[in-house]
């Protein structure tokens, strides 16, 4: 298990300083830094001094060098646009994405196995109709669009819940059930798949064959199996919810850290967005080491290979 | 842009159908709750150069100089008086009896700190344009201060009385701007009583302002919140957690104001212009280049309707505009040739200039897809093939300043200061920003830039403005507008430079 870890891990700091590097080229390429940085009221003295100030004049790849040994060493600069520290910036904000991303997650599983699973056993009965609707709805409605619909309802037709802001935790019942909405669906059929194949396997009809009840076969035996490809999913999607929650963070005026890498890349605050990237790379390395690890758990053929 | 139709046609639907009363505001609690939709960077208003930031720069902090917003005229704010007393040197006796909000005690000591600090350009205040025209300021008393200019600066009242306020100078020394942003402190009517950099920003009425032309603070508490997303602010403002919006897009503020009283929509003119810039000069690397020609040049400000484009998409209080700057401004005579919307004219001049059949040239933009998109096909129609391209703001502006735009669409706000400088020079004075480089241009703009004599100023500005409208350098197109929405509550007649003005505010 060790060496598995250890060769994990290697990879995981390539793919990081891989994806650090590229994205530092792509800021490059998207425009002139000092610019942007500037601001739109800016002359070009203004942007020459900027230049100037931040050393963008020096070749690009003295600047990633420069960038990088300060990021090994733990410091991440200051903010550009902020003029403060970037690890406070962040620490800052990734709580509020942390918070959203488990809540969304929670809601998601929650909500998306339970209906999966019971569409797969009266599979073609209204449940899984209703079911299906729900996820081709999930998937077709945008976002930011049944956001607003929550908004009216909750926030202004019947007042049980704030518009918008992060102070409390009735704060974050609307983002949580839209951002985990959003997931549902691609989770929902997974299950529902997986458990229709399992269901008609042969060491299902032999449990039902011994006299096993009917929720000791559906769940020791049958979910056991078909949410292992659902925790790989599970573990990419929260990677997803804690870099792309954007459109939800903006809806809700939330302040997280993906609005704030979506507003950075916007203003060419490369070290925030530098650290931003970081930040999210390894939790997507995380989240599928971790899930990974969840289904040799569920899994004992897994941990021998 | 079709999501944000589908958004706002989504929540104008919804909106209907939501038919509860509008909470009333919170008047009760003396708090006036308003929504920034930008992150502003930094509440120091030397390192930030947004409009967010303007509008705390007048809350917190005072300039030595004040410019009534309705009359223009000029009155003493932290100074009472000042002359020149020499082509660049404005000597100022400072008001006493002033307190900074944190106790210290307002003297020229803090001005000369403050002017010294930010002209230097290695202490790198973002708008360097702002500060940079200062040399110095040195201490005569306690009470008497002269600032020296690098040039001869005539707009020097003007900045004074805008961008350049007074920061304490023990304090700012200790703290930095990072520090100041964090913690402001000022002489201003409100005083910062917290800040979450970015996110929320609350004041309180300063006590013990000064008999300030400002005049005096009514409403007790400001609480401002960034929310990005204009619905949401709409949302809150339903729900009667916020009291002011400002900003809203014109389809929005219609909507808003066909609800009859529930809520208080009004609209101002700014100062920003849109505008046309064609690579007269041929620095593109168009081959061969049409805009050399000035024939090509008057077609594309013929072929454009102005007025449809600011009847139908602007709205408000915009209105066409002939200079590349906006008629408030000192020196900007309005009195120039102007180009009504005659497409038959347009191809008749293309005719003339060798393009019969038109010709295609890339168009660029940044901001207002639409703007830009009903100004190609007013182009496109006449036979100037667009390739309409929509770029982000800095790779434009690097793009521009090498030269390689042929035609653009690009706006300019002057960074509110009512002077024809800060437009016409930024842009016809041979820098990387100009298109034309006119030499006959420069050396009349020169002139009214150097000069203190407003006579001299106002008659090189018109005649430099008058030939840029003869030779069709650029098509200017319109002065933008914002509007603000109120609850019925709150008094507040915005003003036409694009500044909330907390201090004017009453609850009704």
């Amino acid at each position: 298990m060790l060496p598995f870890i250890l060769k994990r891990l290697g990879l995981a700091a390539l793919v990081a300083f891989t994806v650090s590097f590229i994205s530092f080229s792509l800021l490059f390429l998207s425009g002139d830094p000092a610019a942007a940085l500037a601001g739109e009221t800016a002359s070009g003295e203004d942007i020459e001094a900027i230049r100037r100030l931040y050393g963008f004049d020096r070749p690009m790849l003295v600047q990633y060098g420069e960038w990088l040994f300060q990021a090994l060493r733990g410091d991440f600069g200051e903010s550009y646009y902020f003029k403060l520290p970037v690890a406070s910036l962040i620490a800052d904000r990734l709580s509020v994405t942390m918070t959203l991303g488990v809540c969304g997650i929670t809601f998601a599983l929650l909500t998306a196995v339970p209906l999966g699973v019971v569409a797969a056993i009266r599979p073609n009965s209204i449940i899984d109709r209703i079911a299906l609707f729900l996820s081709v709805a999930g998937q077709a409605m945008p976002s930011f669009w049944f956001g607003l619909i929550l908004i009216v309802l909750f926030g202004i037709k019947l007042r049980w819940l704030p518009p918008s802001g992060a102070s409390t935790w009735q704060h974050f019942i609307m983002p949580t059930i839209v951002l985990g909405y959003y997931a549902m669906p691609a989770i929902m059929r997974l299950t529902r798949a997986g458990m229709l194949e399992v269901l008609n396997s042969d060491y299902i009809r032999t449990a039902r064959a011994k006299g096993a009840g009917e929720g000791r076969v559906l769940f020791k035996h049958a979910l056991r199996n078909a949410i292992i490809p659902v925790v790989s999913l599970a573990a990419v999607q929260m990677g997803f919810m804690l870099g792309g929650s954007i459109v939800v963070e903006s809806v809700f005026a939330l302040h997280g850290a993906g609005y704030l890498a979506w507003e950075s890349i916007a203003r060419n605050d490369l070290p925030t967005v530098q650290a931003l990237i970081l930040i999210f790379s390894m939790f997507y390395i995380i989240f599928t080491f971790l899930a990974d690890v969840l289904n040799a758990w569920l899994d004992p053929r897994m941990r021998s290979s | 842009m079709k999501a944000a139709y589908l958004k706002t046609t989504a929540l104008a639907l919804a909106m209907s159908v939501a038919t509860s009363g509008v909470a009333l505001a919170d008047k009760a609690n003396d708090t006036l709750r308003v929504a920034y939709t930008k992150e502003l960077e930094n509440v120091d208003s030397y390192f930030n150069s947004s409009r967010e930031g303007v509008v705390m720069q007048r809350a917190v902090w005072d300039g030595l100089i004040y410019r009534d917003p309705i009359t223009n005229e000029y009155k003493g704010n932290l100074a009472t008086s000042w002359e020149w007393i020499d082509d660049k040197t404005l000597e100022l006796t400072l008001r006493e009896g002033v307190t900074f909000h944190n106790g210290d005690a307002f003297s020229a000591d803090d001005v000369v700190a403050t002017v010294n600090f930010v002209a230097k350009e290695e202490n790198g205040a973002k708008t360097q344009r702002n500060v940079n025209w200062m040399e110095s300021a040195e201490k005569v008393d306690d009470f008497t201060v002269r600032i020296k200019t690098k040039e001869v600066f005539p707009a020097a009242i003007e900045f004074l009385s805008g961008p350049v306020s007074i920061y304490p100078a023990e304090y700012y020394a200790e703290v930095g701007p990072s520090g100041m942003g964090l913690a402001p402190v000022g002489t201003g009517p409100y005083k910062v009583v917290e800040v979450v950099p970015g996110q929320k920003f609350v004041l309180e009425k300063n006590e013990n302002y000064h008999d300030s032309p400002k005049g005096q603070p009514s409403i007790g508490r400001i609480e401002i919140r960034t929310i990005p997303d204009v619905n949401t602010q709409i949302a809150e403002l339903f729900s009667g957690s916020l009291d002011l919006i400002w900003q809203v897009p014109a389809d929005q503020a219609e909507k808003l104001a066909a609800m009859g009283d529930q809520f208080v929509v009004s609209n101002e003119s700014t100062m920003r212009v849109g505008y046309l810039s064609m690579d007269a000069a041929g620095r593109s690397s168009m081959d061969p280049n049409p805009f050399q020609d000035i024939k090509v040049r008057q077609a594309v400000n013929y072929a454009i309707d102005r007025n449809a484009i600011v009847d139908n998409l602007l709205k408000g209080e915009s209105k066409v505009v002939w200079t590349p700057c906006f008629p408030s401004q000192f020196g900007c005579d309005q009195n120039v040739t102007t180009y009504p919307y005659d497409p038959a004219k347009a191809k008749e001049l293309l005719a003339e200039a060798g393009y019969p059949n038109g010709f295609e040239t890339p168009f660029y933009a940044y901001r207002d897809r639409d703007y830009a998109e009903a100004i190609s096909s007013y182009l496109n129609a006449v036979g100037i093939k667009t390739d309409f391209k929509m770029l982000q703001y800095s790779a434009l502006r690097e793009l521009n300043m090498k030269g390689d735009v042929p035609l653009s669409f690009q706006t300019w706000g002057s960074y509110s200061i009512n002077d024809a400088s800060a437009m016409v020079s930024q842009f016809f004075k041979h820098g990387s920003l100009d298109s034309t480089r006119d030499d006959q241009v420069l050396e009349w703009l020169d002139v009214a830039d150097q000069s203190n004599v407003p006579e001299t100023r106002l008659e090189y500005y018109t005649k430099a403005l008058t030939r840029i409208a003869d030779e069709a350098y650029w098509a200017p197109m319109f002065s933008y507008n914002t509007n603000y929405v109120t609850s019925p509550e709150v008094d507040y007649t915005p003003t036409a430079d694009e500044v909330l003005r907390f201090t004017t505010m009453r609850w009704n």
